[in-house]
Order: C-alpha cells, then sequence, then structure tokens
C-alpha cells in the first residue's frame, strides 16, 4: 500500500486540495463520504452489473499474435478500446454518476479534451437523466467536431472555454468556475486522476477494474498474474493509473507510463510533463507540471487531444520521484507510425493515445517469452481525420 | 504596529480597493496605488497575475492576461514595489495563487513582502492545513498577516478556526461566485451576515465580491467592518487617463 494516498490526501510529496475556500464544503462533502459510498454492497453491485451489462466488461485481454512475433515477447492487449463510447473513461462516469446520485445532486458538470471524457459523462448523464453541462475549449470544439456532436445528441449543453489557451487546462478551470458558483446541487465529474483530493484516489479506484481484470485473465491465460512490464500512456494519467493499480505493490512488475513528447521534448511544442515540469500547484493538487519558472503553467502540445495536458496525476508524480514507475516519452510521429502498424499487424485502429504506448515497444529490448501488457486505452475512430492527413490515406 | 490592525481600530466602513499588478500597463502599479490612497482607499489589495485563476471571473482573468503577456512575474512586481513606500501610507496586501509563491520560494517570498513593507497576503488556494505547518511561522516571523475567505458553505466550527489563526481580518464572501457577480443581499445573505456578525470574531471581517458601487458598499458596511472592490475597479481602469479614471471612480463612494 506504499504507494496509495495517506489520510491526508498526499501520495508523498504530491496531493493534497489546494483549492479556494467556495470549493471547500463540496471536496469536503466528497472526501467524507467517497469511500463509504464506494464500498457499499449496494453501490458495488449497481457499478459492477452496470460495468457488465452497459459497457461490456470484462474488456478482453488479448494475445496479440503478429505483435508478440514482432517483437519477440507475449505482447497482450486489454481492450478497453471496446468498452461502451469507446475508451476507458467510462469505467470512471458510472462510478461517479452513481456516486452523485448518492449524494443527491441534480446536476453533472465536466470537463472534456478530445471529447471522450465529455461522452462518457454525457453518455451516463442521460442514462441516469440527470442535467448534463459539458465544458471544452473552442480549439477543441474545432478540432474535435463528431464528438461535440455526440455529447449534444446526448442531451449534455457543450459549453465553449474561451479563455487561455482555449483547451483542456481552460476546460478545467471553467468547470472549476462553475463549481464555484453552484455549491449545492452540483457533481463535477472530473476526468482524469487530477483535482484536489479525493478526486485522484477516486478516479484510480473506479479505473482500477482495469488491473483487476488483467490479473485474473493473466492468471488463466499465463498461470501467473504478474506480467514482466506494464504500459500505459499518460495524459492526466487515468488510464495508466487503472492499469497500474493493482501491480503498484507488486515490485518485480515494471510499469511504464508513457507521455508524449509532441513534436520533440526540447521543440517547445511538447506535453512531456516529467522530462519538462518541475512540483508545483494545478488544478487544486501538488503534482509535477510545465510552468514558467515564474510559476505560470505553460501550454503544452500533442497530436492527441487526451494527452495535451501540461501536469499528471499527483500519485504519477510519486511513481515517478520514488522511481517505482518508469517515465518515458514518445513523439507525434511515433505514436501515429505506431498506430499505423497495430491496424496493419492486429486489425486494430487505436487511439492516438493509446498508440504512443504502443510506440515504445519499439524503443524496448526482450530477452524472449516475456510477458508484457499494454492498455489500449481507446479506439481511434476519432482520430481518422489525423490518421487521414498524416498518411495521405 | 502592522498598518492593518490599526486602521481596524481607528477607523469604520473600510473601503479596500483591488487591482492587478501590471495592468493596464506594466509599469503602471505604483501609480494607482498612489492614486488610490490620494482619492480615499483605505487598503489595497494588489494582485500578482497567474495564468489559471481558478476563483476569478472574466474581468479579473483577462487583466491577469494582459499583466503577464506584458511581463509581469512576482521577480518584477517586488521591484516595482520598492518604492510603495514612497507615498503609500495605508495598509497594502498581495493577492494571488500559490503556484508563483511556491515557485518563488515561500521563505523569499515573506521576506520580499516585508523588505517592501508590505502588511499582508491573501492566497485563496492556500489551504489552512498546509499554511498551519508551512507557512504560518515564516509569515509571522515577517509580521505578515494572512487572510482567509469564508463563504455562506463556510461551517462555523471552521470559521473559529480560521479565526484562531489569522491576524488581519477575514474576507467574507458575499456568495460562493467567482469575482465579478453582483451582490444581491436577498434574506439568505442577510441570515448569513447576522449569523457571522453574531459569532463575535476575534478578527475584523470584510465583504468582498459583488460590490460595485456606493449602494452595495454600503450595504456590505452595514454587515461587516468594510468591504473589498475588485473587478468594478479593474473595469474602470481599463483605458483612459488612469489618475482621472481611479479618481472618478473613487468619488462614487464619497
Amino acid at each position: 500500500m506504499k504507494y496509495k494516498v495517506n489520510e491526508k490526501g498526499y501520495y508523498g510529496d504530491f496531493g493534497g486540495a489546494y483549492i479556494p475556500e467556495m470549493l471547500y464544503p463540496n471536496v469536503e462533502e466528497l472526501r467524507q463520504n467517497y469511500l463509504k459510498i464506494i464500498a457499499d454492497p449496494d453501490f458495488q453491485k449497481e457499478f459492477h452489473q452496470l460495468l457488465k451489462d452497459y459497457v461490456g466488461r470484462p474488456s478482453p485481454l488479448y494475445l496479440a499474435k503478429r505483435y508478440s512475433e514482432r517483437y519477440g515477447a507475449n505482447i497482450f492487449l486489454k481492450r478497453e478500446d471496446l468498452n461502451h463510447t469507446g475508451a476507458h473513461k467510462i469505467n470512471n462516469t458510472i462510478g461517479q454518476i452513481l456516486l452523485a446520485e448518492k449524494l443527491g445532486k441534480k446536476r453533472i458538470i465536466a470537463e472534456t479534451g478530445a471529447g471522450q471524457h465529455g461522452v462518457a459523462t454525457a453518455t451516463v448523464c442521460a442514462l441516469r437523466n440527470l442535467e448534463c453541462v459539458i465544458y471544452m475549449g473552442e480549439v477543441d470544439i474545432e478540432r474535435q467536431a463528431p464528438n461535440v456532436a455526440r455529447m449534444k445528441m446526448l442531451g449534455a449543453k457543450v459549453v465553449p472555454a474561451s479563455s487561455g489557451s482555449k483547451t483542456l487546462k481552460d476546460a478545467t478551470n471553467e468547470a472549476m468556475r462553475d463549481w464555484i458558483n453552484n455549491p449545492v446541487d452540483t457533481h463535477y465529474i472530473i476526468g482524469s486522476v487530477v483535482g484536489p483530493h479525493p478526486y485522484p484516489d477516486m478516479v484510480a479506484i473506479f479505473q482500477s477494474i482495469i488491473s483487476e481484470e488483467t490479473k485474473k485473465q493473466l492468471l488463466e491465460q499465463t498461470g501467473s498474474d504478474q506480467p514482466d512490464y506494464v504500459l500505459a500512456c499518460v495524459g492526466g494519467g487515468s488510464n495508466a493509473m487503472g492499469m497500474f493499480y493493482h501491480f503498484m505493490d507488486d515490485e518485480n512488475v515494471k510499469l511504464i507510463a508513457v507521455e508524449a513528447a509532441g513534436k520533440g521534448v526540447s521543440s517547445g511544442f511538447s506535453a512531456a510533463t516529467t522530462y519538462l515540469g518541475k512540483e508545483g500547484v494545478l488544478h487544486g493538487s501538488r503534482s509535477i507540471l510545465m510552468q514558467t519558472p515564474d510559476g505560470q503553467v505553460v501550454e503544452p502540445h500533442s497530436v492527441s487531444a487526451g494527452l495535451d495536458y501540461p501536469g499528471i496525476g499527483p500519485q504519477h508524480a510519486h511513481l515517478f520521484k520514488t522511481g517505482r514507475g518508469k517515465y518515458v516519452s514518445i513523439t507525434d510521429e511515433e505514436s501515429l507510425e505506431a498506430g499505423l502498424l497495430c491496424t496493419k499487424l492486429e486489425g486494430i485502429i487505436p487511439a492516438i493515445e493509446s498508440a504512443h504506448a504502443l510506440a515504445y515497444l519499439e524503443k524496448m529490448e526482450f530477452k524472449g517469452g516475456e510477458n508484457v501488457v499494454i492498455c489500449l486505452s481507446g479506439r481511434g475512430d476519432k482520430d481518422l481525420d489525423t490518421y487521414i492527413k498524416y498518411f495521405n490515406l | 504596529m502592522n498598518r492593518i490592525k490599526q486602521l481596524f481600530e481607528t477607523k469604520k466602513n473600510i473601503l479596500s480597493i483591488y487591482y492587478t499588478a501590471g495592468y493596464p500597463n506594466l509599469g503602471d502599479t505604483i501609480q494607482i496605488a498612489e492614486a488610490l490612497e490620494k482619492s480615499g482607499a483605505d487598503m489595497l489589495e494588489i494582485g500578482f497575475p497567474y495564468s489559471d485563476p481558478v476563483a476569478d471571473g472574466p474581468v479579473i482573468q483577462a487583466s491577469s492576461k494582459q499583466s503577464l503577456d506584458q511581463g509581469m512575474t512576482l521577480k518584477l512586481l517586488f521591484e516595482q514595489l520598492k518604492d510603495l513606500r514612497k507615498n503609500v501610507t495605508i495598509p497594502v496586501l498581495l493577492m494571488g495563487y500559490v503556484n508563483p509563491v511556491l515557485q518563488f520560494g515561500v521563505e523569499n517570498f515573506c521576506k520580499a513582502c516585508a523588505e517592501v513593507d508590505v502588511d499582508g497576503c491573501i492566497v485563496p488556494d492556500l489551504p489552512m492545513v498546509e499554511y498551519e505547518e508551512f507557512y504560518k511561522g515564516c509569515f509571522e516571523e515577517h509580521n505578515l498577516s494572512n487572510v482567509f475567505l469564508i463563504t455562506p458553505q463556510t461551517a462555523d466550527e471552521r470559521i473559529q478556526k480560521i479565526d484562531g489563526l489569522t491576524n488581519g481580518f477575514i474576507y467574507l464572501l458575499s456568495s460562493s461566485a467567482t469575482t465579478g457577480k453582483n451582490l444581491e443581499v436577498g434574506n439568505t445573505t442577510e441570515t448569513y451576515f447576522s449569523r457571522i456578525k453574531n459569532m463575535n470574531l476575534k478578527n475584523p471581517t470584510m465583504i468582498g465580491f459583488g460590490i460595485s458601487d456606493k449602494q452595495t458598499f454600503d450595504k456590505a458596511c452595514a454587515y461587516a467592518n468594510g468591504a473589498i472592490i475588485g473587478t468594478a475597479f479593474v473595469k474602470a481602469i481599463a483605458d483612459g487617463n488612469l489618475e482621472e479614471s481611479v479618481s472618478n471612480f473613487m468619488k462614487k463612494f464619497k
């Protein structure tokens, strides 16, 4: 348990709840109740029922044969792309909407970058008949039109964030402002393992279903629930945290988190937070973030909207600082090439986010026969335009 | 004696003005302070800008962005403030978010505040527990008051704790809102203001958020030791002659 949150809301030096007083009652209400609600047998029953019947879990752990031949190791893909709405995001929104209901909330707000979390939130709001407002950067609204249409069709109101860089970071600011202005009836569904405590822990718990299933599936398929490597991409880090969660205390399992290098870590157009960032506070928690020497947040860049975030969750910062996790980065080009390779070898078009994790396989060296699990966090339908443009398809 | 303490002991209906450092022009910081004192402000809150000000509405966000784009940093602000006490005698607080303070270094920040003779700070996203454990000693060593915010949703027990932890004043938010919303004193706000008044806190209180004119200022003064104006002032100095804009704005409160 040494990598889990302590009773003060910290992971080593990181975490906490750096929030203005206006958010305190909301966050405190969550903090006091989230573990109790999640542990309740009725909650667990409903959560798992929905994951099974509505999301389509368990998601397969697929031994990718052609990948395995190419790399000389057993490459397993955890198929989060097969979930309803096309990514791991729905695991968290199902959990949080049930929790919001238990807290008596009537209105749901969320931020979204690529639109995957927005769609996953709008979906569960439709399912449970709750009012839904999604904040999305103006720039992202333009580059993710199909997801905007999906959210609207699902009944959500999509509000453009027009401050700052007009992307995910600013959508998060706007959602926080909405919560400040609506302190009683509203629940904020944060989409990643970021934000003030208890969000990073709560989201990690809901996403931990990924590694919980993986362990069982590995045991069935390989006779051991301990792989040699576990890989996942990291923006804020929710699919990676879900993928790492039940392996963190197995110190012989190597955890590899793949950040977006964008056009290269030294290009000025990058989202490689652990490489470029310093310790600081963003969106309510102490973590590692990209910033100027004066402490102003720097705009990140990645071809993948889901990794285009200047920070990482506090638990990731802790895994990085303690050396428990290895944090690496992959460029825009490398990720797109890996996306195409996955399509050709395995017949799976991955989200560009997930393609970052796949791309790192090219840089690893295997003795032969190692078991490697990669979280294929989402499908690439939303990224077709980017693939088409890059490869002139 | 701390200027803040002295002010509250000698004056009622205190008018405190917030403005963003380095706005509208990078070099305006001191000129605005001097103009405000000259036209009757009792206390100043100088905002050091941050790229992601979640507690602020569009007006203060925009002024922060403009200031940062023009090159404002904490380091530059402290250089500008070296001239603060040439002509400014009223209490001055610095207000901003915690990340720039962390990068500047807490110890360095407190020292720099003391050197330019600033009286206190307001850091809305610095949690009480962190302040108590890591900041309080340093703040007190440099004779800086740290001001906390409370909202209608803040529980009595927490207000008592804040009252025990601070030694300047308590910043009463008229409602749970980002800056720049209008003050509507309805029954619930009145109940809240009265509740706070009846708690007999050791610290004086100032009402902020939503004060924009004489009428809302007077209303606030009925329940607290004074009020803070931010957004309305920042809007008023956006363009035109600075001295004139400041003096015209302040005339409304005479």
